[in-house]
């Protein structure tokens, strides 16, 4: 990069943010700005905040203009800079680096942002709630499950409002790759009546946070920002902007706002009904929504968040249709209708559900113009977006091709060597003999669920976070001898505790085995909230003390582990099993810190 | 210049810190750099791959597009042909030439190598041994680095300046290693 640039990057950058980041707004709190180029936030950096990655490219440079970042680290660099100062988390695929990103920031290490893990995704956005109420501008991150998780906050917090800005991330997983569905959240928008950003590419996800923050603040309600896996794990180049010093400690105006008792909350539900069309009007401003006019009104496309980047990659500069890019919701009305009423056929290109393409057929399928997209079958209904599809759905040809081989076989995910869920699982396996075809060992989310696979086929179910020990007991009032939950360390801290009581008060006939790894293992190795204290937390649930037994699962204790294992499960009444041994990834690395680490998984 | 790379191999094989040494080094040079990558459940052994594109225009697409890479970068072989169909006709194979069997029912490791071999471009390398030679076995990923270096349309200073950056925070030894896997894997058998 030569010089001129690094000074034309630091010189333009004051005037363009003064009209993009706080966008004017007119008496109703809409901004009026509407042509506001998103790239203005593009600018000079404060060397004091730069991100962690900055370091070798300092010294290279002098100076940073652009970082190669996830989706997801770049959402939290926007935020850094937007003045988050309290971050909350259960990780979980794809959302995991966003929380990672903050808790390895400067301004976590100088204690400007509190930065936690938390037991599961409810008390995480319920932390960051409590952190708006007292101003801050705070934020919860989670993958698309968690949402439903975090639910109840989720929706009541809209109608309580926020006070310091408050953002919820969510990562969506289409194409299930480390998912067990690929639920959208954006249908919870019409739950919840909240705004949402959802941004296109990674400088979008940078420049999401502040965006959303100023929203949030401007109306008083949380704003989702929708990511998706292709986003939220693709790097990409950004330039940062301007930062922003963090809200200072306030309480709200009118604090009954957030006590949503029935008649204050009908008031209060009455005034986010009314909000409405504020969030359209403010979608229809919004730098993330824009038309870009064609010629040719025999079609006309809509392209939500990363949809737009796999139009233009398969469109190129020259495209003679009308684009509608939506990057915001609620759905933009007055630019979906000037498409609408302009063009003969609408395509709708989004990843996920056919959000937005149901709103724009209606039901029944409104007759003109006619709305294609996933619905339709112009696009394929299930799995995530792609280039391809998107070239399909235009009529694009595809570029030739060689032959696929006929080699490789699939090559599904395994537990490492030497994990010692493989230890629980066969010493299980060989406690309960033949398992009924039925099944008999309810199990859950996390690495051990690959202990469905062979050669150890040791568990029958997976549905949810902490479904194991609830759907045991349920099995086990129906009738089912024995009934066996399996469930991992961070899964019990997240939702396994309340089944547990569940099985105490009910002196339910199940056995709890609980793989305890010490690391949240599938994610990267995160605490568990529960480290430490699992048998405390089963003895004080009510489990009998000489009940809770701990195991190490490994070969040598084969034979001892499957005889406690038999006792436990011939024992009437709910017993807990605990096997501990570190996960095999966390001691590796925590034997090679120090030592000299060469190239390999990072 | 318009680069798009498959890389390709199985979890646990270093994969991503390949990925980042390219994309670091083209976003050093200034280019625009897009890079997807697989976290999570299928890094426990799985099949990992990332798409890799840089250019000196915008780039939108996080992903490539069927037949229009112009490498496929393999650590492992089988899973080199697993990404063919987003290869450009005219484009380049580079692998690891040993393979890693952590599933049954692998195929003949001869056919999977013949297959290889007969594809226009390509070049089979043995990184195991020359990441041995080069004082570590886990910078097998820097030496298939070296191996795909003719193809990346970025210069040798470039991505030594890459590796030593993206390992900036381990001990210089490791820097070291990693340069000379790549120095190794750059020098070894020519494409044919």
């Amino acid at each position: 990069m030569d010089l001129e640039e690094i000074e034309r990057s630091i010189s333009t950058p004051s005037e363009q943010s003064n009209q993009t980041q706080c966008p004017k707004a007119n008496a109703n709190g809409i901004s009026d700005d509407a042509s506001a180029p998103l790239r203005a936030f593009a600018g000079a950096l404060t060397l004091s905040r730069m991100p962690h990655v900055a370091s070798s490219q300092c010294r290279q440079e002098g100076l940073v203009r652009t970082h190669l970042l996830l989706g997801n680290e770049a959402l939290a660099r926007g935020a850094l800079d937007a003045g988050v100062s309290a971050a909350y988390a259960y990780p979980g695929t794809p959302s995991t680096e966003i929380t990672e990103y903050v808790l390895r920031s400067p301004e976590a290490a100088h204690g400007d942002v509190v930065a936690r893990w938390t037991a599961n995704e409810k008390t995480a956005l319920e932390a960051a709630i409590g952190a708006s109420y007292a101003g801050r501008r705070a934020m919860a991150s989670m993958k698309h499950v968690g949402l439903n998780v975090a639910a109840d906050p989720f929706i009541n917090s809209a109608i309580a409002g926020a006070n310091g800005g408050l953002i919820i991330n969510v990562a969506d997983d289409p194409s299930m790759h480390s998912s067990q569905n690929e639920q959208d959240s954006r249908v919870y928008l019409d739950l919840a009546l909240m705004p949402c950003v959802e941004p296109a590419d990674q400088q979008e996800a940078y420049d999401a946070p502040a965006h959303a923050l100023d929203l949030s603040e401007r109306h008083r309600v949380p704003v989702l920002i929708r990511l998706t896996t292709r986003l939220s794990h693709s790097r990409g180049t950004i330039t940062t902007g301007p930062t922003r010093p963090p809200n200072p400690f306030s309480l709200p105006e009118d604090p009954k706002r957030f006590i949503l008792l029935p008649a204050l909350a009908r008031q209060s539900y009455a005034r986010l009904v009314e909000q409405q069309a504020n969030f359209v009007g403010e979608s229809d401003a919004s730098p993330f929504n824009r038309f870009i006019e064609g010629a040719d009104r025999s079609l006309g496309i809509v392209a939500c968040g990363i949809a737009y980047g796999y139009l233009l990659d398969v469109v190129g500069d020259s495209f003679p249709h009308p684009i509608l890019k939506i990057g915001q919701y609620p759905v933009p009305e007055r630019l979906v209708s000037e498409l609408m009423n302009a063009c003969e056929r609408v395509l709708v290109l989004e990843e996920g559900f056919p959000y937005v393409e149901a709103k724009l057929r209606g039901v029944p399928a409104r007759v003109s113009p006619t709305v294609h997209g996933r619905l339709s079958g112009h696009l394929p209904r299930t799995g995530e977006l792609t280039p391809e599809a998107v070239a399909d759905a235009l009529g694009r040809r595809r570029s030739p091709t060689i032959a696929a081989s006929s080699a490789p076989i699939p090559r599904p995910p395994a537990l490492c060597p030497g994990c010692p869920h493989a230890d629980t699982c066969a010493a299980l396996t060989e406690a309960l003999g033949a398992r009924p075809s039925g099944g008999v060992v309810f199990s859950d989310i996390g690495c051990y669920t690959l202990g469905a696979l062979p050669p150890y086929d040791a568990i029958d179910t997976c549905i949810e976070m902490g479904a194991s020990i609830t759907m045991a007991k349920g099995a086990a009032a129906a009738g089912l001898r024995p009934a066996v939950a399996l469930i991992g360390d961070s899964t019990f801290a997240h939702s396994g505790l309340a089944g547990l009581l569940d099985c105490v008060r009910e002196n339910a006939n199940v056995t709890v085995v609980i793989v305890d790894n010490l690391a949240i293992a599938m994610t990267g190795g995160q605490a568990s909230s529960a480290e430490g204290r699992i048998e405390s937390l089963c003895a004080g649930l009510g489990v009998d003390r000489t009940h809770v037994r701990t195991i190490e699962p490994h070969p040598r204790n084969l034979a001892d582990n499957v005889a406690v294992l038999r006792e436990e499960i011939a024992y009437v009444g709910p017993s807990v099993v605990v096997a501990r041994r570190e996960c095999i990834q966390t001691a590796r690395r925590r034997a090679r810190s120090g030592q000299s680490e060469e190239a390999g998984d990072r | 210049m318009n680069r798009n790379v498959i890389l390709a191999g199985v979890g646990g094989q270093g994969l991503l810190a390949l990925a980042g040494v390219i994309g670091e080094a083209a976003r050093a040079l200034g280019l625009h750099v897009r890079q997807a990558e697989v976290h999570g459940m299928a890094q426990r052994g799985g099949v990992v791959q990332s798409h890799l594109r840089y250019s000196d225009r915008p780039l939108h697409s996080n992903l490539v597009r069927m037949g229009t890479a112009q490498l496929v970068l393999a650590l492992e072989p089988m899973e080199a042909l697993r990404y063919l169909p987003y290869l450009s006709p005219i484009g380049a194979v580079v692998s690891n030439a040993e393979p890693l069997v952590n599933v049954s029912g692998y195929p003949p490791v001869r056919d999977v190598l013949g297959e290889i071999e007969r594809h226009p471009t390509h070049r089979l390398v043995d990184a195991a041994a020359l990441a041995k030679k080069a004082g570590a076995i886990q910078a097998a990923n820097m030496v298939m680095l070296g191996a795909g270096s003719p193809f990346l349309d970025l210069s040798e200073a470039a991505l030594i300046e890459a590796i030593a950056s993206f390992f900036a925070d381990k001990a210089p030894s490791v820097i070291d290693t990693n340069v000379q896997a790549f120095r190794l894997g750059a020098a070894a058998a020519p494409p044919s």
